[in-house]
């Protein structure tokens, strides 16, 4: 077996079942895609949400939508968008088999993403200690109208989800970083990096977002 | 190799930087036109929140081309993209449908969405 042309030329990094390098990548990228359909779906739902109570009562978005701090919105999507350029150019990196660069655009993608959950944690504990919480748990007094609860609950459901998701990016973001570091990823094979950046991407696109429907409807 | 080396398409520098600093000043435009009132289209909603949208949108394509590749990839990774957002579409678009048109059919009646609320309670 090991003596047949076929298999003693293939690189450690291609899979048997696939019969070249630029299958397998194909293969991967198109099943990641699908799975990013999926997660489309599912902040689809809470989009849905939003679109469904805001025609309702239009009025209860705008009154307590005011509660929301538009610096501190503003601020992360710059983050956010200067960590999918970092995550870009970590890419491009690895593909020029630049490894020590590319790391350190993985560290720098990882260290924005955290800038991103230190923000949100300042606005969440602001919230929490205010009683602006979802649902049976609100208690704060100073918004006019009907329902202003309801505003919060697609508050906090919509950007927590969304902040879940940046943790588990930053999970893979370590990841790929591991890879690099250890030379697994170079210009033949980057596929992971090149799959957790379409994950970052996307995190990025639902925050573009989520910024003007929840911070600049007044 | 060297025949693979041709697949993998390595966007110029210029081209990220290019799109990222479009993305930027794309955010400093939605948050200086959120300041101004465009008024109402037609009673059916404020031109602030399309403004706002069509701004994101640009924004979101932006970042699907360039830096999700769709621009250079295989067509059918776009054709999966899309069926998402078809699908999204015809989520809202059928459940808007039902939830703005419900009264036409049954008698409505506002009133708090959740009654039990702490908020309701010390009123």
């Amino acid at each position: 077996m090991a003596t047949t042309s076929t298999h003693s030329a293939h690189p450690d990094y291609l899979q048997h079942h696939f019969s070249d390098p630029q299958q397998q990548q194909e293969a991967a990228k198109l099943g990641m895609w699908i799975f990013l359909l999926t997660e489309v779906l599912l902040f689809g739902g809470l989009f849905c949400a939003y679109v469904i109570y805001r025609s309702w009562d239009p009025q209860l978005f705008i009154n307590a939508n005011k509660e929301l701090s538009v610096p501190l919105g503003a601020l992360n999507t710059i983050v956010l968008i200067t960590s999918s350029v970092t995550m870009a150019l970590a890419i491009r990196c690895v593909q020029l088999n630049k490894s020590k660069q590319s790391a350190a655009y993985l560290i720098a993608t990882l260290a924005f993403a955290a800038v991103f959950l230190v923000v949100k944690y300042f606005e969440y504990s602001h919230k929490i200690h205010l009683g602006q919480l979802p649902g049976q748990f609100y208690t704060y007094t100073g918004i006019e109208g009907n329902n202003p609860h309801i505003f919060f609950s697609v508050y906090f459901m919509m950007t927590g989800l969304h902040g879940l998701h940046v943790l588990g990016g930053m999970g893979a973001i370590g990841w790929v970083l591991w890879k690099t570091v250890k030379r697994q990823l170079h210009s033949e094979y980057y596929t992971p990096m090149e799959n957790v950046g379409l994950y970052w991407h996307l995190v990025d696109m639902i925050w573009i977002f989520l910024f003007p429907l929840l911070y600049l409807i007044g | 190799m060297a025949e693979n080396q041709q697949q993998h398409h390595v966007t110029p520098l210029w081209v990220y930087l290019g799109v990222g600093g479009a993305l930027l000043v794309l955010t400093v435009v939605t948050v200086a036109v959120a300041k101004v009132d465009f008024g109402v289209l037609v009673g059916v909603s404020s031109l602030n929140i399309i403004v706002a949208m069509i701004i994101a949108s640009i924004k979101a394509i932006l970042v699907a081309l360039f830096f999700m590749h769709l621009i250079y990839d295989a067509k059918i990774n776009m054709a999966v993209f899309i069926t998402a957002l078809l699908f999204l579409g015809v989520f809202i678009g059928l459940t808007m449908f039902d939830t703005v048109r419900r009264a036409d059919v049954y008698e409505l009646e506002e009133g708090p969405i959740k009654p039990k609320a702490k908020i309701y309670q010390n009123q």
